[in-house]
């Protein structure tokens, strides 16, 4: 079986909360879907909220402090992410704008990424649209076709096999088939230069 | 080893009492920090160029060789000269002139600065700050070596025929350190001509500064100026002292909480632990320098970060009392003692004057 590293990162604040319920089932169903095509998924679950003064911090100094820097890194290794963040005031989180704000810019560049929101009603829904897909479009990640919304309805017990079902297979099936057919992803080493001083000198 | 402090001319409201020093008041009070540097046995003062607000440094030779004037054994140096919006024929003639003045008594850091309003006052571009750092520097390298130059580039007028003046003390360029935070060109660049490095140091954590100064000391040697641990490398450092660690955190807090460049951030405790920032007791700030060596090998220079934050003059001339007392003695002894013969002091203009004569007598 291949190995693959898929990151979660959830950006819910509340202790349960829908959007980690959201991720876990998002990710539970790519590492079924993947296993099916002959990929284990290695899964790492990041809990924006436990790195929200490590995410500030990082803008205010402008380096990642020690637990920041391992979910960066993490991020940046990763071979897919599942990302879910709550609706506030309309649009993403600004604990999750944050976190990306504070990413490489490069660290996402051409890494498959399954979008997904929560909120408490389905007039938001088309926040994946209007907010989540043109901020991973500008850090260029190969974004996943489905993306997944879950208000507060999706939840009720009538409706476990309901659509919110539908929509999880599907994106993570996209996620898994997406990861199976691709090179595992590579880290660039930031202190590895590949032009000798001579050559970036010539090329100014 | 050499032992310092560097300043960025920071001109900050005193949190504890709501004060800020006049421009006047604080340019003063800078050369008496010199001044004191050299009383307590420090050897090297090095000063910021700033061209905007809150700083008042825009014109740090000038600041320098007056300090030269009221001092003998201080060495002068700069943290950092913007090597990206200066002109580098102005860099190259204003140094050489301070060399003369001061006796030799003169090295420079270079930098790129990172504030972007700054470069388009300069007719310069931000982006570009990497190809300005090169080229610029390309030139002044030249200019300090070759009494007639004839130079095109992409970013200055060309020149024909020019002559650089004064030409440098005794044909003896100033020492050149390359500062940076986190670009691994400028270590390259560093490496290449087989300048000094110096880490910033006090904004990152260790393990950035560990792998820039590893990626310098390879490429040093790559380029044939040595073996990897003989590269020249500087660090910076940041502390505050009392004799009774509590008190110095007690102290300390309020300006660290307010300080403009990570204050209303991480807390002091987080930031002491993820940077070299200490605040302590001089024995804790003794332990820690120390350990810098660790993850850097043997290294040639450490400046401190001591007036900065609104402290008053007072306390930084005590915390110069402190280094200078109590932990800069114990600091070259042990470094000392702790050194191979192979590795080299930071060059000095009488060190590579000396180097030089002897080499003179060789061919004659």
């Amino acid at each position: 079986m291949k190995q693959r590293k898929l990151v979660v990162i959830s950006a819910g604040l509340s202790q349960p909360s829908s959007t980690r319920l959201l991720a876990d089932q998002l990710s539970a169903t790519a590492v079924r879907a993947a296993a099916q095509l002959g990929v284990h998924l290695d899964v790492q679950v990041i809990e924006l909220r436990d790195l929200a003064h490590e995410i500030t911090d990082n803008m205010l100094t402008g380096f990642a402090r020690t637990e920041l820097r391992y979910a960066q890194e993490a991020v940046t290794a990763a071979d897919a992410l599942i990302t879910v963040t709550p609706v506030f005031s309309a649009s993403y989180s600004g604990l999750y704008k944050s976190f990306f704000d504070v990413l490489d810019k490069d660290a996402l560049a051409d890494k498959p990424v399954l979008l997904a929101a929560t909120a408490g009603t389905a007039r938001h829904s088309l926040v994946l649209e209007h907010a989540l897909r043109p901020l991973f479009s500008y850090l260029r990640a190969a974004i996943i076709p489905t993306s997944v919304f879950a208000a507060s309805d999706d939840w009720g017990a009538d409706s476990v096999e309901g659509p919110l079902r539908g929509r999880i297979e599907r994106a993570a099936a996209e996620l898994a088939r997406e990861v199976e057919r691709r090179e595992p992803a590579v880290v660039t080493d930031p202190f590895a230069l590949s032009a000798d001083f001579e050559d970036m000198l010539k090329n100014l | 080893m050499q032992f310092g402090i560097f300043s960025v001319s920071d001109i900050t409201t005193d949190p504890t009492t709501g004060r800020t020093p006049t421009e006047a008041q604080r340019i003063k009070d800078i050369v008496t920090i010199a001044k004191h540097a050299e009383e307590v046995g420090l050897d090297v003062f090095a000063l910021g160029e700033h061209h905007n607000e809150p700083f008042f440094s825009s014109s740090p030779t000038t600041t320098l060789a007056y300090i030269a004037a009221q001092t003998s054994t201080l060495q002068l140096s700069t943290a950092t000269t913007l090597i990206t919006t200066n002109d580098p024929v102005k860099i190259a003639e204003d140094f050489a002139m301070l060399q003369h003045l001061a006796d030799g008594r003169v090295d420079l850091m270079l930098g790129r600065g990172n504030t972007g309003p700054v470069y388009p006052w300069f007719g310069k571009d931000i982006r570009a700050g990497i190809p300005l750092a090169l080229e610029n520097y390309a030139l002044l390298h030249k200019l300090w070596r070759e009494h007639v130059v004839d130079w095109q580039g992409k970013f200055r007028t060309p020149l024909q025929s020019f002559t650089s003046t004064p030409r440098p003390l005794d044909e003896i360029p100033p020492f050149v350190w390359h500062g940076s935070i986190r670009s691994p060109e400028i270590a390259e660049q560093a490496a290449y001509y087989g300048d000094g490095f110096f880490a910033n140091h006090i904004f990152w954590p260790a393990s950035h500064t560990q792998r820039m100064v590893q990626l310098y000391r390879q490429r040093f040697e790559h380029y044939g100026h040595g073996s990897a641990d003989q590269a020249v490398v500087g660090l910076g450092g940041q502390v505050f002292m009392r004799k009774n660690s509590q008190d110095a955190v007690k102290e300390f807090r309020p300006y660290f909480d307010n300080a403009p460049v990570y204050g209303h951030g991480p807390s002091l405790e987080d930031f002491t632990r993820e940077t070299p920032l200490t605040v302590g007791s001089p024995q804790q700030v003794i332990d820690r320098t120390l350990g810098f060596r660790d993850y850097v090998g043997d290294y040639q220079r450490q400046l401190f970060l001591l007036d900065h934050a609104g402290l008053p003059t007072k306390t930084v001339l005590e915390q110069l009392d402190l280094l200078g007392e109590e932990v800069v003695p114990v600091l070259r002894k042990e470094f000392a003692a702790l050194k191979p013969a192979h590795v080299p002091d930071a060059p000095t203009h009488a060190a590579l004057l000396a180097k030089k004569n002897a080499k003179e007598e060789v061919q004659a």
